[in-house]
């Protein structure tokens, strides 16, 4: 009995302690000034980045939320070092027209990272049907929806909130959780802010929430679909940011031995005639992740080009194929010698 | 009036106990809402917390996570808890666990789209009386690995089943410290495999009816390679008779139909006391990795490899003609019951250096000692004209220092 009452307490105070780190609605935390328009308050900075990773043709809205009088230190290939006790914000929606944004957006979750003393928690929101506000949800869902593409298309959807422990698997290194989007080489690029374009990181600079930047000019990053970069380019910089938060060093497909950051140089590490390892039927039959000239033989593409869960790569964030991009890496091994 | 308050709040204390207290014993029921209420238990469990789970059929959709340490899951039985996957459609494994120290208990897992359990970077994982299977029979389209722990640490399997994979029945990858007993490996591709894995022993499990039995293996460009110190005892390895259905391009794929007991590319592996009957191909083959590998760290050869005290009955009576082609090429007829293919570093096949390779101590066979075969793979390459098979068993007897039990660190 007195054992049972032991473990009652230490349960409740846990699920209290849970509660009392997160709120249980998006509209708590008072980072918008109109939610469902999703127009930041004053103090959460928007941002967009260089390449972003494919969510199913989501579009993706983001913000940090920073505390008064702190500021983040500037990296180019790894995130910034941020604060105690910043939130990440990125909203996941759908248009319902694509071809005419002004239709507006179903927006499906809002997921934050939220930097507290002892690291970053993951946590996600689902927005309710009115589209007024956001619920806390731990164990991720399944949303069937659809919206109307680019060519006017109505395109069904299985879409998946991932649960905490999803959430984890990509935002891992070295078992240790946090952001992957914000680093300095994915940041240099304009923003149509309310005051007009400007770069962010000058921007950040300049509105004293970014410190530490290089004196010397920052290189641009390569855009994966801006044609006027080498298909190499664009190639590396579209991996770099869908594949290379799992398939680095300490990553969560560690393991693979395959690493595709843009800093990586090493020809077997970077796929070329490397074999595979523990695939499955992942192997599709091909020899080697991926065989210079072959793009049709390469386990890459294969799985890049498939749908079917026990296959595809990525494993989450995906359930529809990324039809633009996959004639880039197509280009990027026939290229090869 | 004092008297009623105190037993009103008496009463109220015991319903918030009992209502409370069921929560938290509870044992989740199959039902169209278990996905939920298991996943939800599995995030928000504490270190030290049992999930229970009930008797009967749980359907699955997505695939499930655990990421806290020391969490048990716990079905009433093998064949009485099972966790099917069959209309998986999102996640690429069933079960996936992050954390350390995560055991898991008498129930089974079924037909994933994937892989079955996956457990990463983890310290210390049991999987206890647990079976990974995929029902439909050997098939390509089966999933790859039953139990898949990589780069973890102190790795218990006792007791389990493991039917159907397509590469790996029971697969430990790149870990250090594994034990696994006294479980039963069926219609895998690879019955159980030990990989890029040092301090390993595999003792008391049956393997049969897979393509090969127990496979020793070491390969290039990864993170963690030079397996080492793997003991293979006490095992039956029997009747692996299913043809390789690995989808083509995984290493796994290159096993001869009809393995036993597979080394490749290890250094000090112990194979001690097991019963290897009725294996086409071969009873016993030491390999090195035969594709090219840039990999300069890696090493291709296997060496101290002390074979001694195992009965082989029966075996290299259909050599698989197509992925054990250097068998076949050389030996007419039934292949010997122990065979090494003779690669060794350029240096020591000149003769100015040598080392242990394959020790031989006493084997048995139904009528008298077994046949062994040094196939000079080398000397066939480099000279063809002199070579020639090494069948004389005496030029390589000799011993070797037993490989320890493996010691866990909690232990």
């Amino acid at each position: 009995m007195k054992i049972s009452l032991k473990i009652l307490i230490i349960f409740f105070l846990s699920i209290s302690a849970l509660r009392a780190e997160t709120f249980s609605l998006l509209s708590e935390y008072n980072f918008f000034q109109d939610i469902k328009g999703q127009v930041p308050n004053k103090g959460v900075v928007p941002y967009h980045i260089a390449n972003p990773l494919f969510s199913d043709y989501t579009y993706k809205f983001r913000f940090v939320s920073m505390p008064d009088n702190t500021i983040a230190s500037y990296n180019y290939e790894e995130v910034f070092d941020f604060p105690i006790g910043t939130t990440i914000i990125k909203t996941f929606a759908y248009p319902v027209d694509d071809r005419n944004l002004k239709k507006g957006f179903e927006l499906l979750e809002t997921r934050l990272l939220i930097h507290r003393k002892d690291g970053w928690l993951p946590v996600s929101y689902i927005w309710n049907d009115n589209q007024t506000d956001a619920e806390i949800k731990f164990i991720g869902k399944t949303i069937e929806t659809s919206w109307i593409d680019k060519n006017g298309i109505t395109q069904n959807v299985r879409y998946r909130v991932p649960n905490i422990n999803q959430c984890k698997s990509c935002h891992q290194l070295n078992k240790v959780i946090q952001p992957i989007g914000p680093k300095g080489r994915n940041m240099n690029l304009d923003f149509l802010y309310n005051e007009g374009k400007k770069n962010q990181l000058e921007y950040w600079e300049s509105n004293q929430i970014l410190t530490n930047l290089p004196k010397r000019k920052i290189s641009e990053p390569a855009i994966w679909d801006n044609e006027s970069f080498s298909v190499s380019e664009r190639a590396r910089a579209y991996l770099d940011s869908n594949c290379a938060h799992c398939h680095r060093k300490g990553g969560s497909a560690g393991n693979s031995g395959f690493y595709l950051s843009l800093e990586q140089n090493n020809g077997v590490a970077l796929g070329i005639r490397k074999r595979p390892v523990a695939a499955g039927r992942g192997s599709g039959g091909m020899a080697y992740v991926i065989d210079p000239g072959k793009p049709e033989d390469s386990i890459l593409l294969y799985r890049m080009a498939s749908t079917d869960p026990g296959i595809m790569m990525p494993e989450l964030s995906r359930s529809l194929n990324h039809k633009e991009a996959l004639p880039l890496i197509y280009d990027w091994i026939k290229e090869m010698e | 009036m004092k008297n009623f308050l105190l037993k009103i709040t008496l009463l109220n204390f015991l319903i918030f106990i009992n209502l409370t207290g069921s929560l938290l014993s509870n044992t989740i029921q199959p039902g169209p809402l278990s996905y939920e209420e298991i996943q939800k238990a599995l995030i928000l469990s504490k270190p030290g917390d049992i999930i229970r789970l009930g008797e009967g059929i749980f359907e699955f959709e997505d695939g499930l996570s655990l990421d806290i340490n020391n969490v048990t899951i716990l079905g009433e039985g093998i064949n009485k808890t099972i966790l099917s996957f069959k209309n998986q459609k999102s996640g690429a494994e069933g079960l996936m666990i992050t954390s350390n120290g995560v055991t898991l208990k008498d129930f089974a897992v079924e037909d994933t789209i994937g892989d079955a359990i996956v457990v990463k970077g983890a310290k210390g994982i049991n999987f206890i009386r647990v079976r990974t299977e995929w029902t439909g029979g050997p098939k390509e389209s089966n999933g790859a690995y039953g139990f898949y722990p990589v780069q973890s640490t102190d790795v218990l399997i006792d007791g389990c089943i493991a039917v159907g994979a397509s590469d790996a029945g029971i697969y430990v990858g790149q870990s250090e410290r594994i034990k696994v007993l006294n479980s039963i490996a069926r219609y895998n591709v690879a019955g159980i495999e030990i990989e890029n894995s040092f301090y390993a022993e595999v003792i008391g499990n049956i393997s049969e009816h897979n393509t090969g039995g127990i496979l020793v293996f070491d390969l290039p460009d990864l993170p963690q390679q030079g397996g080492h110190h793997i003991l293979v005892e006490n095992n039956i390895v029997r009747n692996n008779d299913t043809e390789n259905f690995a989808p083509e391009g995984n290493i796994v794929g290159n096993t001869p139909n009809g393995t036993g007991i597979m080394v490749m590319a290890n250094q000090f592996v112990e194979i001690k006391n097991n019963e290897i009957k009725n294996n086409a191909t071969a009873g016993i083959l030491i390999a090195s990795y035969q594709d090219e590998a840039e990999d300069k760290n890696y090493n291709p050869i296997a060496s101290n490899i002390f074979i001694h005290g195992n009965t082989l009955i029966n075996n290299g009576f259909n050599v698989d003609k197509v992925r054990a082609s250097p068998i076949s090429e050389v030996i007419n007829g039934k292949a010997p019951d122990i065979i090494w293919d003779g690669v060794v570093p350029l240096i020591e096949w000149i003769g100015l250096r040598s080392s242990k390779r394959i020790i031989l101590g006493d084997n048995y066979s139904d009528s008298n000692t077994p046949v062994f075969a040094n196939l000079k793979l080398m000397t066939k390459f480099l000279i063809s004209s002199l070579h020639k098979v090494d069948t004389s068993y005496e030029n390589y007897r000799g011993e070797l220092e037993s490989i320890g039990p493996v010691i866990f660190e909690k232990d």
